[in-house]
């Protein structure tokens, strides 16, 4: 897509937007003449380039920066002193003394003979176009002067063309192929279509799926799907062919809908950890398309089907905009002012603490929400309520990361940045699906898979990344659900048995004696590949081959995700995969380290927050006095010395009766926390739930006050990513709802605090919080909007010391001091399969769905996900007489549910897998309140389960049902 | 929470520091739970040791004299 024109607004931290043809290259300094002009550049820099850098555009229409030099279009060229012909400059590297002509009489006579017969086969509907304005065809067109198109159809038959539907008698033009608008974001128009091939080259080299080709030779080649339309191919919307489109021929439907937008604003999208950075193009205060940000340092450029398109929740008819109130659960909803709202829910709350004591009520914090945001709940528990009764969604997530490897790194950071899998050479993704979860860092690592990485896989599932086009060594080790920690401990035996671990690093880096008593534990018969073998499913000649390729492959990374953290023994794995990282001496430097996949936008940020019970912001804990003194002078009150209720905690104590009011920000838990009929009860035993979200999401059937929420498109602040890397958000229409989520939980601080005669807080931007996170907190110590302003995003620790952030953890020594080795032994999960409930469930999610669904249910991503579907391997289908596509029961000790159900062998057998996305099959009714040993982290991915055929919902589902929209009514205005 | 369940979480923790080398388990499982359990949980797990803590892993036992 060509550049706009845009008047950049100051302030919205966007920087140079020029698309200089190819992409940007490092090498040692080559200097060459241009048009008279000298310039310097690294070596292996394209002469486009180089040229674009001195300010001069040579026409161009088959590059574009993102993607390397193809050559094919011929209006590039230049004339080179002392060779001959006219070079394509998008081709042709920099030679030191080069002296490069970009204009001449012939370079002119070439390029518009060039655009003439472009011209020539493409429609000339420029002012109807949806791409006018925006179309690179018609600014070359103008940039080299065509003024006419001399070809003309011979006698007796029409010029033969692709883009006039039929010829002047009417007849059909077998050319002519029609819009395909299968995708419910972008058309695809033929007729405008120049074969430039960059929609290929981005679907190949960009997002890594190969869905596109071209067919056929010369006149009659055509982008191909390979399937009947876009939606039945392999295309997974990422929305990288549409971006490099020259013209309309891949056009957002948006675009073609409202027009080109006006103005742009730098943000963040607010789905999964990678945190893309965007252009939010808008008209007015109409969002027109989100763009990804080439400067954007987590997504360089690339995108994927939910940030780039599904946007359009944020504007959904049930979004709920009034705050409401109703005094019991039973009853329908009232519409009443923010006024009334927050009074009627600072009174109750500060009436269920006169009445059941102080740490009766707490707050829930998002991972969905900003940093400022999240501070502040945290805040309004500690230093309002006077408790620590504060938790997050990482509860059910990465707690087990925290404190795993706090315990053997020192701090739970992930140690890279995402550009660091450009530099790895084996890859070991261990319990998690990157191309559904974090799709734009799969494609940043299948390009690393591309280049000749080998990808070892640690999964039940064949995940899709294991399929990756053209890519070189890999090694899937199928494990059985639950059985992690053996897995990990026996590649940890090969390594150390068979002597592949790195002594020097060790000596130099770790606690020996840990080490030794590690080495002595690791290297017993029991770990071995062939004694585990029966446990795990693995066989152990894969095992070993892959303990060998990560031990001496070079560079090794370890990404992994929820399929590591959702157990029993959750913490104990993220100790073991420290412990190879240590052993093997891949820590500290690019390429390597240990990565953990965070599941949503600010996951990382509401943990750095202090959202955790026992943490104060910045992984302190509450029980160090002089860290609670920091907030103590800051907020002016005294601070609660022990640990709070987590969430499962909460639920416990509500049932038992001891916990009454809860303040829930952007989050779902009767959806997403497991064992969905104890969070139910919990909820219901509460006397006074306020939710603030942009729905009425399922956790608001047992609320009594509802606080519309604003969206990550109608406020200030920051999300900080998997790699630590805190980027803006920025406000680009007003709240629709009146108020930015940060000031919504200010309204409700302080009309607790005027009913306990407290001082009112009195934040007037979002910048004054960060600067309180940043007095407050020493890793944050050098974060503020200036510097984000400045830098466009940073790494945290970002302070004195790392004043332009930290990109790698641990370089010169560990957070800790000495990295600490730690044993880990296999302890099977209470959790078993038996003679009632043979199968393990495990469950996931899918690319265009997002975690419970509230945002993507409310877009067309529904097209590819309309349903959960449980995936069960060919012979457990057999053994119950399935055909794919029928209804099944699907029951564990917990309750049960039905299903549509899909048989494949991508699962084990004995292991069935679904999603969790739809409230409808409410896939935590089955999940057990089983949970991770050091931190309540629920067991989601190894639950006992019997699956048997079914005629359709079950009784419980519709009961459910029922009950939702009993409880979703809405009293009419009077 | 329902003490069979307390029982459950308290022994996890147990499993895991009894697998640990050196001879201070009991300690790190007590530095576990205070680090970690709400005092009402803590409360009610003290209140089970006073009643026999039957089926409590014998670490949790050692450390509930410290907590």
């Amino acid at each position: 897509m060509k550049d706009f024109i845009i008047p950049w607004e100051n302030g919205t931290g966007i920087q140079d937007d020029i698309d200089r043809g190819t992409p940007a290259k490092t090498g040692k300094p080559v200097t060459l003449t241009i048009d008279g002009m000298e310039i310097t550049v690294p070596e292996g820099t394209s002469v486009m380039r180089a040229a674009s850098e001195l300010g001069i555009q040579v026409p161009k229409l088959c590059a574009t920066d993102s993607l390397e030099a193809f050559g094919s279009c011929r209006l590039c060229a230049v004339e080179i002193e002392g060779r001959r012909g006219t070079p394509a400059s998008c081709t042709t590297p920099v030679h030191a003394g080069m002296k490069v002509h970009t204009q001449t009489d012939k370079l002119r006579r070439i390029r518009k003979g060039v655009m003439e017969l472009y011209i020539s086969d493409h429609p000339l509907d420029c002012l109807t176009c949806s791409a006018n304005g925006d179309c690179e065809l018609q600014d070359m067109a103008g940039a080299v002067g065509l003024r006419d198109v001399r070809y003309e159809a011979p006698k007796n038959a029409p010029l033969a063309n692709h883009f006039e539907a039929r010829n002047t008698s009417g007849e059909a033009n077998p050319e002519w192929l029609p819009k395909d608008d299968s995708n419910p974001y972008f058309s695809y128009d033929p007729s405008k279509c120049i074969v430039c091939n960059r929609c290929v080259r981005a679907c190949e080299e960009v997002q890594g799926t190969f869905a596109l080709t071209i067919e056929g030779r010369g006149f009659d080649s055509r982008v191909a799907v390979g399937a009947e339309n876009f939606l039945a191919s392999d295309c997974v919307s990422c929305g990288a062919c549409v971006q490099a489109c020259p013209t309309a021929t891949l056009q957002e439907k948006s675009v073609i809908e409202m027009g080109t937008p006006d103005r742009s604003v730098v943000t963040t999208c607010a789905y999964c950890g990678v945190g893309c950075s965007f252009k939010a193009e808008m008209q007015g205060d109409q969002l027109v398309r989100m763009v990804p940000y080439k400067h954007g340092k987590a997504n360089r450029g690339h995108s994927c089907v939910k940030g780039r398109f599904a946007y359009g929740y944020a504007t959904h008819q049930d979004r709920i905009l009034s705050p409401m109130v109703r005094d019991s659960v039973d009853q329908p909803w009232r519409e009443v002012s923010w006024n009334e709202a927050l009074s009627f829910a600072a009174k109750k709350l500060v009436g269920l603490q006169q009445k059941y004591g102080q740490k009766s009520i707490g707050v829930i914090t998002s991972s969905r929400c900003t940093n400022e945001e999240t501070y502040l709940v945290q805040k309004l528990t500690r230093a309002v309520f006077g408790n620590n009764n504060t938790d997050t969604c990482a509860r059910v997530c990465h707690s087990p990361t925290g404190y795993g490897l706090g315990q053997t790194f020192g701090t739970s950071a992930g140690t890279q940045d995402f550009d660091s899998v450009e530099k790895s050479d084996v890859v070991v993704v261990i319990g998690a699906n990157p191309t559904d979860g974090h799709p734009v860092f799969a494609s940043r690592l299948r390009k690393r898979l591309r280049e000749g990485a080998k990808l070892i896989v640690v999964d039940p599932r064949r995940i899709d990344l294991l399929e990756s086009p053209h890519m070189g060594e890999s090694h899937h080790l199928p494990l059985k659900p639950g059985t992690n920690v053996a897995v990990v401990s026996a590649l940890g035996h090969v390594i150390v048995t068979e002597g592949l671990f790195d002594q020097d690093f060790i000596a130099e880096r770790c606690d020996v004696d840990a080490w030794e008593d590690y080495k002595a534990f690791i290297s017993d018969e029991r770990h071995s590949p062939e004694a585990t073998e029966a446990l795990t499913g693995v066989p152990a000649m894969a095992l070993r081959e892959a303990a060998r390729a990560y031990a001496q492959g070079g560079n090794g990374a370890i990404y992994y995700g929820l399929g590591v953290t959702e157990h029993s023994q959750g913490s104990t794995t993220v100790m073991a995969i420290a412990n190879l990282a240590m052993m093997t001496g891949n820590i500290g430097r690019e390429g390597v380290g240990v990565n953990p996949l965070r599941g949503q936008n600010n996951v990382q940020g509401s943990c750095d927050m202090g959202s955790f019970p026992h943490e104060l912001p910045g992984y302190r804990h509450v029980k160090q006095p002089e860290v609670r003194k920091i907030f103590e002078d800051t907020w002016g009150v005294e601070l609660d010395a022990e640990p709070g209720l987590r969430i499962p905690n909460m639920l416990d104590a509500a049932v038992d009766g001891t916990f009454k009011g809860l303040y829930c920000q952007g989050e779902d838990i009767l959806q997403s926390d497991p064992d969905t009929k104890h969070v139910a009860a919990g909820l219901a035993a509460m006397e006074c739930v306020i939710v603030h979200d942009l729905f009425l999401n399922e956790t608001a059937n047992y609320a009594h006050v509802f606080l519309p929420g604003s969206s990550f498109l109608e406020k200030e602040g920051t999300f900080t990513n998997a790699e630590r890397r805190i980027n803006r958000v920025r406000k680009v229409m007003a709240p629709k709802n009146g108020y930015e989520d940060w000031e919504v939980t200010q309204l409700l601080a302080n009309a607790v605090l005027k009913e306990t005669g407290g001082k009112p807080w009195a934040y007037a931007h979002a910048a004054e919080i960060m600067a309180e996170i940043a007095a407050t907190t020493p890793s944050f110590a050098g974060v503020d909007y200036a510097v984000l302003e400045e830098k466009g995003s940073v790494q945290w620790p970002c302070n004195e010391e790392h004043p332009d952030g930290t990109p790698l953890m641990h370089v010169d020594g560990f957070v800790r001091g000495k990295g600490r080795f730690i044993v880990t032994e296999y302890i099977a999960t209470d959790e078993k399969s038996g003679p009632r409930f043979p199968l393990l469930l495990t469950t996931g999610r899918i690319l265009s769905q997002y975690n419970v669904g509230a945002q993507t249910r409310r877009t067309e991503n529904s097209v590819w996900h309309d349903q959960d579907v449980l995936e069960i391997h060919p012979h457990d289908a057999e053994n119950r007489g399935l055909r794919d596509g029928d209804w099944v029961r699907l029951a564990s000790r917990s309750g049960e549910t039905s299903l549509r159900v899909k048989i494949t062998d991508r699962v084990s057998p004995g292991v069935v897998y679904t999603t969790f996305h739809h409230p409808d099959t409410q896939a935590n009714v089955i999940t057990t309140d089983y949970s991770d040993w050091a931190t309540n982290c629920p067991e989601y991915k190894v639950t006992a389960v019997q699956v048997s055929p079914s005629n359709g919902p079950s009784e419980w589902q519709e009961r459910y049902n029922a009950q939702a929209e009993q409880s979703r009514r809405i009293e009419a205005a009077e | 929470m329902t003490d069979a369940k307390m029982v459950l979480m308290a022994n996890q923790i147990a499993s895991f520091f009894a697998t640990q080398p050196g001879e201070d388990q009991a300690a790190g499982v007590a530095a576990h739970l205070k680090d970690f359990w709400e005092p009402r949980m803590l409360n009610q797990l003290k209140t089970y040791l006073g009643q026999g803590g039957e089926g409590l892993h014998a670490l949790v036992i050692e450390a509930g004299q410290t907590l």
